[in-house]
């Protein structure tokens, strides 16, 4: 484990993602603790320009952008993480048991999540959104978690199954091992790095994918995320007025954070698959 | 031909099958809203109606539409032969018109913007991400983050960009609609000039992330593709690099084929937000539209067009692939 990470850290493209990463949390997490004004006050005129009182400037209510940000970011990082954790759990579970078990599990399995993988997740996720009236942001990030696990699974299920004739995992077998014990020390230690690499990725896929509901105007409630933020600029036009920093910030900031977890994967891809090693 | 046919009859049955469920998620999770949807609903379209008689008129055209009164299974039923009969419902913030006519106004504005955005995207993406494997260097250097912060950016958020940019601060291009609003539709050349000006800036913001992410793709499969043995053999057998270059291609070219399949969905449901920015005619500003005033008929029309497009979409690739991938024909001939 620990050599896994002293390699890992060699890595250009994963230190770039992960300094970059932990920079924008340090961020979200020190400075409301220094500005501790609530970040729905209204505090200027509309969409005034960035000054000094105001590093972003003010939204369309008047409010300080540049604390809307942060708290954007932070429910936005909170639902990604929440939505990559489910979503990584389920697809893991699945992909473990079709793949490792067998048999009917493994058609009927295979099976549904050949089905989710066609209709677009996109669309259920407005489908239910629409249907649960009282949105937490808890709540959407179970809902994107539980529409995108099937990518997980599926290559889940693929690498189960290559290990499942390994001599060693034959081996523990004929010790007579139950199945966990074998699936936990025989078979997740070789995904594992697999896994990993998923999780970051669910989570930059569950960031967007708050962000496009969110847009639509299917986010949650009571909160301020990065999708909303850009939602609200869209809905009282202020790209027509002109007021670029009412979305302009939000915009890049997803773009920010996506891209510093894809380098990481990238990065982490690029040592635990030597082959596309260039 | 056998094999190809048992492979068709197979997969046919398994689309038919996706296509249940997702008929099945379209029709019920509506439905799950608490309540009786029909007296929510209804209420909603009727505020501001004075005259009992047109409210009454409302509310039992919905309760005839969704048959609220008959047990599900039923109801599911009456889905599915009104769907056959192309009736779709009826809209409750348009109301009266109906859903399928609403829906068919803007196919054509986002079918003449997303398919030709998508292929355009997925032809360059493919080309550079192949150029960038191949040629290395700074080529690559330069590329290949670029793509990644490109692709990191959801497609919303480059289409409001560009719009700020070149629409609001450069006024190259109009702002929003599919045409010059003070122009009938019409077959005229100023008219098709319009058009094509308002096309212009939802094309390009799709074709952009659209690149990204299969520039991405398309790279890994050819170093992995290149780094292969047969490569090695082959050139140590002397053969040409261009000719190596077009097996290593071809290789590289069929997972992107599986890809743009798979990746189709979100494409999809990004460009439609894309139209959203613009306010561009099609179904994804509808979408939009419908969201905001709870209209869901027109929701769930615009989902089930989408499902059944991306669906259809699906199908014929893999129909395709049946004939084009030697290893899927051969997989065919095993079985057998």
């Amino acid at each position: 484990m620990t050599h896994s990470v002293r390699i890992l850290l060699k890595s250009p493209k994963f230190l770039i993602g992960a300094i970059a990463t932990l920079l924008m949390l340090a961020l979200v997490v020190i400075y409301p603790l220094v500005n501790k004004s609530d970040p729905f006050e209204m505090k200027a005129l509309a969409f005034q320009p960035p000054g000094s009182g105001l590093p972003l400037g003010s939204d369309n209510f008047g409010r300080d952008l540049f604390l809307e940000l942060v708290y954007g970011i932070r429910t936005s990082v909170a639902v990604g993480l929440i939505a990559g954790l489910c979503a990584t759990a389920i697809g893991l579970i699945i992909g473990l048991a079709s793949g490792y078990v067998g048999g009917w599990i493994d058609n009927v399995l295979t099976a549904v999540t050949n089905m989710f993988i066609v209709i677009p997740s996109f669309i259920i996720l407005i489908l239910v959104s629409v249907s649960v009236n009282s949105r937490s942001s808890l709540v959407v990030a179970l809902i994107i978690g539980l529409t995108s696990w099937p990518w997980t699974a599926r290559a889940v299920r693929a690498q189960t199954v290559s290990l499942r004739n390994r001599d060693h995992v034959n081996l523990a077998k004929i010790s007579g091992h139950s199945t966990p014990r074998i699936i936990a020390f025989e078979i997740l230690p070789y995904i594992a790095s697999y896994v990993v690499m998923a999780f970051i990725l669910q989570v930059a896929s569950g960031i967007l994918a708050e962000a496009s509901i969110s847009m639509l105007g299917l986010g949650p409630y009571n909160t301020i995320s990065l999708g909303i933020m850009m939602n609200w600029a869209l809905v009282f036009e202020a790209p027509v007025s002109g007021a670029w920093w009412a979305f302009i910030p939000a915009a890049f900031a997803i773009a920010v954070i996506t891209f510093s977890l894809y380098m990481m994967n990238t990065g982490m891809d690029e040592i635990f698959n030597p082959k596309i090693r260039s | 031909m056998n094999a190809y046919t048992k492979y068709f009859v197979k997969k046919s049955g398994w689309y038919l099958a996706t296509l249940l469920v997702a008929l099945v998620l379209n029709f019920l999770l509506p439905r799950l809203i608490e309540g009786n949807p029909v007296s929510t609903i209804a209420s909603q379209v009727s505020q501001g109606m004075t005259d009992s008689d047109s409210i009454k008129k409302v509310y039992e055209n919905f309760m005839k539409e969704f048959g609220i009164d008959k047990p599900l299974i039923v109801q599911f039923g009456i889905y599915l032969k009104h769907l056959f009969m192309g009736d779709l419902g009826t809209s409750f913030g348009l109301y009266p018109r109906k859903v399928s006519d609403i829906l068919a106004s803007a196919v054509p504005w986002t079918v003449g913007l997303q398919l030709p955005a998508i292929l355009v995207g997925w032809i360059l993406g493919n080309v550079l991400g192949a150029v960038a494997a191949y040629r290395k260097g700074l080529f690559d250097k330069v590329l290949f983050p670029a793509a990644l912060f490109i692709n990191s950016i959801p497609f919303f958020t480059l289409a409001i960009m560009m719009l700020y940019l070149f629409g609001i601060t450069l006024k190259w291009f109009p702002i929003s609609g599919g045409y010059d609003f003070q122009m009938a539709p019409h077959f005229s050349l100023e008219f098709i000039g319009s058009v094509i000006r308002h096309h212009t800036l939802p094309f390009l913001s799709i074709v952009l992330v659209t690149i990204g992410g299969q520039a991405i793709g398309m790279r890994e499969m050819s170093i992995y593709e290149l780094n292969a043995d047969y490569v090695l053999y082959s050139k140590l057998l002397g053969i040409r690099d261009s000719r190596v270059a077009r097996y290593v291609f071809k290789n590289a070219m069929l997972p992107q084929i599986t890809g743009l399949a798979l990746s189709l969905g979100t494409m999809v449901g990004g460009s439609l937000i894309c139209e959203i920015v613009f306010s561009y005619p099609g179904i994804g500003t509808w979408l939009f539209t419908a969201i905001r005033q709870l209209d869901y008929p027109l929701i769930s029309g615009c989902t089930l067009l989408i499902a059944l497009t991306v669906l259809l979409a699906n199908f014929t690739i893999e129909m395709i692939y049946g004939i084009v991938d030697p290893r899927i024909k051969a997989a065919q001939m095993e079985e057998n």
